[in-house]
């Protein structure tokens, strides 16, 4: 029986209210209609995610009786408490904070790749700052792009420390910290390493949740815009399950909008000769690892089996858990298999030299960029990805490019290697990928029909989850974790022995690839990711074939090109290897 | 020892224990060390040994003798003679003079402007007014000595807790003893460890704040090199009043000479059972350790020194919750300062009405300044709370070395503020400083004359708060930046009029909005200094402010000196005529001040 709380009274600008014991000020704030600003403070409170360090004091409101400012974002209400949000001394100590932020600041907004996307520049505006009284040295820090996905200007940062929590508590990789004292502090690497010497894995997660541009993706449009722009070039482009769902958003349209049709017709605009689909890779992903799994669990392979899409989970597990690459899917992501087959499959068919081909992917994802970069990911010296361009990094070209997303008419996919089923629609969801392998597991274990496709047990966004699905004589015990702590607690079950698991699936971020480093700024707001989860659903239950074994382009690969499931051929092109690298 | 009467036996033996001919009590504090009075003290013990005197005489390396300033220091009892200033030099004097021919060496006794000799601490003023409860054993006692200590009462206090006092009661006669923190909050001790007791927990701990970090500050320091026992014993008493099992002192690693004779202590302490298992044979079990600190100011701050010891960076956390509740590993924790525990023995044994009857209504006992600057005696001060300023500094502190006039103390550090010759008969105590302006803070005073210049003494102390600043929040990082900054511009000349309010403002704003104690402290010296020397502000502000030496062409022989000593030539002049400084050129080194023979030069 749950014991009913003893709710606290207290007033919030004279308003009394009730409230639940544990409740924030902001929170009670909120009730009554009270908007009081924040910069610092994150709260995503479904996943468990929270920067309450109350630093930034942008939030500051009076308590009266104390006659006292507290952080509004931190602070807990208690019985009796009288808070005023906008009394003279709150309003000046909150402007005080900001003005102080942005006096040691580039202010260089309008050539900022985050102008308009900004929380700080958004703050400034709705507390109608006009000038900054209290002037002086500003942080000269040394830019950092040595990594392939991240950039980082710390004379942007603002040390609301919301990356260290991404970072450190919900990441557990924690390659961020404050560094020095006073004014000198900055969030930095250990010892200032460059970001590449470090074990990031870019997921990304920092940059989603960095109110400034101190941490942001690796532009690289111009690259893109120079293989468009070149006469010899043949520019195929392929398109993440996680993008259609999310990119509108850059346009105005509401979360959740599925708009792959206006995406293929404004990267046809945008001159990309042929545009693939990235889900169909992920079938094709889906039959080379149920094949694996298959074969490991008949012949006493290693189990569980994880799977191996996210590139940020990969570079965990080889940075953190060394012992354990024998765990991990050999199966390429579906990005670096479409990619492989543009360079050999693709170009064969439609009769093109490989190394006039530019193979672009976009993504969701930062940790995308630094995986296309990877050793293992080329052929006869060419990159099966050349050059990788976020949800975000998309959405500006367009704009760059004047196209009036909107008014699109839309189009499908070039021909070849586009057809996809439901199943590769939800590899965009934590949970998704896992429930594409078991809708072709069952029927490759069985040799049943699946009739039931909804596996809705195992969806949602809790954490970790698992389930047990009956597979005919024997069942599959499967496991899902989105977010690297929990994928932690996953692997060190693994490692001590503990797990019993068939089949894992990690992704590296809240709510998978739809949460991804790369998409566009969900701005604290878990709805956003919601909604994209409940679109990639729903786009899975609209299509016609919904098992990746029904994909008939990937049959048909299988016929006249890698002639079966983990083949020689398949091996080769689609599967990869790991290596440990050092933890720091 | 298992009883009151093990215990009062043992104590009894030590004090029966033969007095030597002579003991010389030698500073063994970290200033005199650094005078070299280790070598004085090895000297001394050598010949003593050399001439077969150790039965006679003992060569005690005892905790700092107060007067510092005046170091290394020798008291030389029962002849009741005190030594000044000795220099290795003057060991053999001592030796052979003293202590072989029973003759004062009267040049090593403090001399009086008249040129009379003072040849016992006893008769100087600076020792005479204090009153020393915190102190008690400082210098008094070897503190590698644990025998010395206990013949001094020393665990007397414990065995009468442990032995005959439930917890509450412990608890109860430290809140009627009025004792508060003695780091600079004032908060009640025996409320603290009251709250902490309430807490149900089977893991508790008491924390040993000696993370002394105020400039010019040095209490804290002196009372774990002169009487460490003291500490162990109170913490040991506050485990046994709250429920703790284990206890840590957290003490700065730049405090290498203390950390010593402390380790010592505990290890001393753990031999003749009063730490460890059963202590006194009862169920208590209690423990301390020594944990080490980078020597950030920030980490003197309660929950910061938390964050340090639990391996993170020192960094201050929003309170609530408290430590009381939730502290040290996120147990209820009790932490006081190294000045406030040292209190708590002589409480239990004098009981509480005694404490109380020193000080004032709100503010009981006594507390230990460290007096410096431009004062007369410098050293360590131990005086009854309700003290005036007057008499700090005119009584014991002698006033000015060379009879200038004082302008202010700064009390409390760089949290705290200046206090002015106006208020200098206000009585110490916590509440009437934070009335004018000031804070207690952990005690150091120093004392500036009228030379000082009132707007570089804020300067210097933002200069050390915006460095020490952990960085954490935005008014505490930026703006003490900013505030360094107004004063680094007004103090060359730089500055305009509206960066007076401009100071006064920011200075506001940080003091409301900064997270922890350092940030809403750190302008202090600002805003009391424009408070009470708005004059000076206002003459670097306006730019009337004179920056360079004048010769006073009424006074000026024409000796020359001034321009042969100028380090940059800008003194012209030839001899027998008056001399001109060309101020464009002065550096304002003050060397031709110090040349002049007449005080024909003038200070800016």
């Amino acid at each position: 029986m749950k014991l009913i709380e003893k709710m606290i009274r207290c007033s919030i600008n004279g308003i009394t209210l009730d409230v639940e014991a544990g409740t924030t000020i902001l929170q009670a704030a909120k009730k009554v209609g009270v908007d009081v600003p924040t910069l610092c403070h994150l709260d995503l409170h479904d996943i468990g995610i929270a920067n309450q360090s109350a630093n930034c004091r942008v939030c500051l409101v009076e308590d009266e009786k104390r006659h006292q400012l507290v952080p509004a974002c931190a602070e807990k209400v208690v019985e009796g408490m009288a808070v005023q949000t906008d009394s003279l001394k709150a309003v000046m100590a909150r402007r005080t904070s900001l003005e102080l932020l942005l006096s040691n600041h580039p202010q260089d907004c309008l050539t900022c790749i985050k102008n308009l996307d900004c929380e700080l520049q958004t703050l400034a505006h709705d507390m109608n700052i006009k000038e900054i009284h209290y002037p002086g040295e500003k942080m000269n820090h040394p830019l950092d792009l040595t990594s392939k996905g991240i950039s980082k200007d710390s004379n942007k940062c603002i040390m609301c420390r919301r990356c260290i929590t991404m970072c450190d508590e919900v990441q557990t990789v924690g390659i961020l910290s404050p560094l020095k004292r006073g004014f000198d502090v900055v969030v930095a690497t250990a010892f200032h390493l460059d970001m590449d010497q470090t074990s990031c894995t870019y997921c990304g997660q920092c940059v989603s949740v960095c109110p400034t541009a101190a941490l942001a993706e690796m532009n690289d449009t111009p690259k893109v815009w120079r293989a468009l722009n070149h006469p010899e070039k043949h520019v195929v482009v392929q398109i993440a399950p996680a993008v259609r769902v999310a990119l509108a958003e850059e346009f105005g349209f509401p979360p959740g909008e599925i708009s792959t049709g206006k995406i293929v017709a404004a990267l046809k605009r945008l001159r990309f000769d042929t545009v693939v689909d990235t889900n169909f890779g992920a079938d094709l992903t889906v039959i080379e690892e149920a094949h694996e799994l298959v074969d490991r669990m008949e012949n006493g392979g290693r189990l569980p089996m994880l799977t191996s899409c996210c590139p940020a989970w990969v570079q965990f597990i080889e940075h953190q858990f060394p012992e354990l690459l024998d765990v991990p899917s050999s199966c390429k992501s579906p990005q670096q298999m479409v990619g492989t087959l543009i360079k050999s499959y693709y170009a064969e068919k439609r009769a093109i030299d490989p190394k006039k081909i530019v193979s672009v992917s976009v993504m969701p994802c930062l940790a995308k960029k630094a995986e296309a970069a990877r050793d293992e990911f080329h052929q006869n010296g060419l990159r099966d990805v050349d050059y990788v361009i976020t949800t975000r990094e998309l959405a500006r070209m367009i704009k760059e490019a004047a196209i009036d997303f909107k008014t699109l008419q839309e189009q499908p996919f070039d021909e070849l290697l586009s057809d996809s089923t439901g199943a590769a629609a939800i590899f965009g969801t934590t949970g998704g990928v896992l429930e594409a392998a078991a809708r072709t597991a069952y029927e490759m274990m069985t040799g049943k029909e699946l009739k039931e496709v909804d596996f809705t047990a195992i969806r949602g966004l809790e954490g970790v989850r698992e389930a047990t699905i009956p597979m005919g004589e024997r069942s599959l015990r499967i496991g899902i974790a989105h977010e690297l702590g929990n994928a932690r607690k996953l692997l060190e079950a693994i490692r001590d022995g503990k797990s019993h698991f068939d089949l894992i699936e990690i992704m590296a971020c809240p709510g998978g690839c739809i949460g991804g480093g790369g998409q566009p700024y969900h701005h604290g707001r878990l709805d956003v990711i919601k909604a994209r989860q409940e679109a990639l659903y729903r786009l899975d239950a609209t299509l016609p074939k919904r098992k990746s074994h029904q994909n008939e382009e990937v049959i048909q690969l299988y016929d006249v090109f890698l002639e079966k499931p983990g083949s020689h051929k398949a091996h080769q092109l689609l599967h990869t290897t790991y290596s440990a690298k050092t933890r720091i | 020892m298992n009883d009151l009467k093990a215990y009062l036996e043992k104590r009894d033996a030590l004090r029966a224990k033969t007095v030597p001919r002579l003991t010389l009590f030698c500073c063994g504090g970290t200033s005199c060390l650094s005078s070299a009075s280790d070598v004085i003290i090895e000297l001394l013990r050598g010949k003593v040994e050399a001439h077969g005197l150790e039965a006679d005489i003992d060569v005690k390396q005892v905790g700092c003798l107060r007067l510092c300033g005046e170091g290394p220091l020798i008291f030389v009892e029962p002849d009741d003679i005190t030594y000044v200033q000795v220099q290795v030099e003057d060991v053999d004097d001592i030796f052979t003079q003293h202590i072989l021919n029973k003759q004062t060496v009267e040049r090593l006794l403090v001399t009086e402007p008249d040129g009379s000799w003072v040849s016992s601490y006893r008769e100087m003023p600076f020792y005479k007014t204090q009153h020393r409860i915190a102190l008690r054993n400082c210098g008094e006692i070897d503190p590698r000595d644990i025998g010395a200590y206990i013949a001094r009462d020393g665990y007397h206090a414990l065995a009468l807790c442990l032995l005959e006092q439930t917890p509450e009661q412990v608890i109860e006669t430290i809140k009627q003893s009025g004792l508060r923190g003695r780091g600079g909050g004032g908060f009640p001790t025996g409320l603290k460890w009251a709250y902490t007791a309430a807490v149900k927990s089977e893991e508790k701990y008491v924390i040993c704040n000696a993370d002394e970090g105020d400039p010019g500050a040095f209490m804290d320091r002196s009372i774990i090199e002169g009487d460490p026992h003291s500490l162990v014993e109170a913490m040991t008493i506050a485990a046994y009043a709250i429920g703790a099992k284990q206890g840590y002192i957290y003490i700065r690693a730049e405090y290498a000479i203390s950390i010593e004779p402390l380790k010592l202590a505990l290890d001393k302490a753990r031999e003749h059972g009063f730490l460890g298992d059963n202590i006194f044979g009862t169920t208590f079990c209690f423990d301390i350790d020594i944990k080490l600190g980078a020597g950030a100011f920030v980490c003197g701050e309660e929950t910061a020194l938390i964050r340090s010891m639990e391996g993170h960076r020192g960094e201050p956390d929003k309170k609530p919750p408290f430590p009381s509740e939730s502290g040290f590993r996120d147990k209820p924790t009790s932490v006081n300062n190294v000045e406030t525990f040292v209190n708590v023995p002589a409480i239990i044994l004098n009981g509480a009405a005694w404490f109380a009857s020193y000080g004032t209504e709100k503010s009981k006992g006594t507390k230990v300044f460290a007096l410096a600057g431009n004062i007369k005696n410098i050293g360590l001060v131990e005086v009854p709370m309700g003290t005036t300023f007057n008499e700090i500094i005119y009584e014991i502190g002698g006033g000015h070395p060379e009879g200038k006039e004082i302008k202010g103390v700064q009390i409390g550090g760089p949290s705290g503020g200046v206090i002015t010759r106006d208020y200098f008969d206000t009585p110490i105590d916590y509440d009437s400083l934070t009335a004018i302006g000031a804070m207690m803070g952990s005690g150091g005073m120093i004392v500036m004359d009228e030379d000082t210049d009132m707007v570089e003494i804020a300067k210097f102390y933002l200069d050390f708060t915006q460095e020490e600043s952990c960085g954490k929040c935005t008014p505490c990082r930026i703006g003490t930046k900013r505030l360094f900054e107004i004063l680094e511009r007004l103090t060359s000349m730089q500055g305009e009029p509206s960066d007076l309010d401009k100071l006064e403002t920011l200075a506001r704003n940080i003091q409301a909005a900064s997270l922890c104690g350092l940030g809403q402290s750190a302008p202090n010296p600002v805003l009391s200094t424009m408070k009470y020397f708005r004059e000076e502000y206002e003459a670097y502000a306006y730019r009337t402010k004179k920056t360079k030496y004048t010769i006073d062409p009424k006074k000026c022989i024409g000796c020359t000196k001034c321009a042969r000593v100028c380090p940059v030539a800008c003194i012209r002049g030839v001899v027998r005529e008056v001399h001109i400084v060309e101020e464009a050129e002065c550096i304002a080194c003050g060397a031709c001040y110090d040349a002049c023979p007449v005080d024909a030069v003038l200070r800016p």
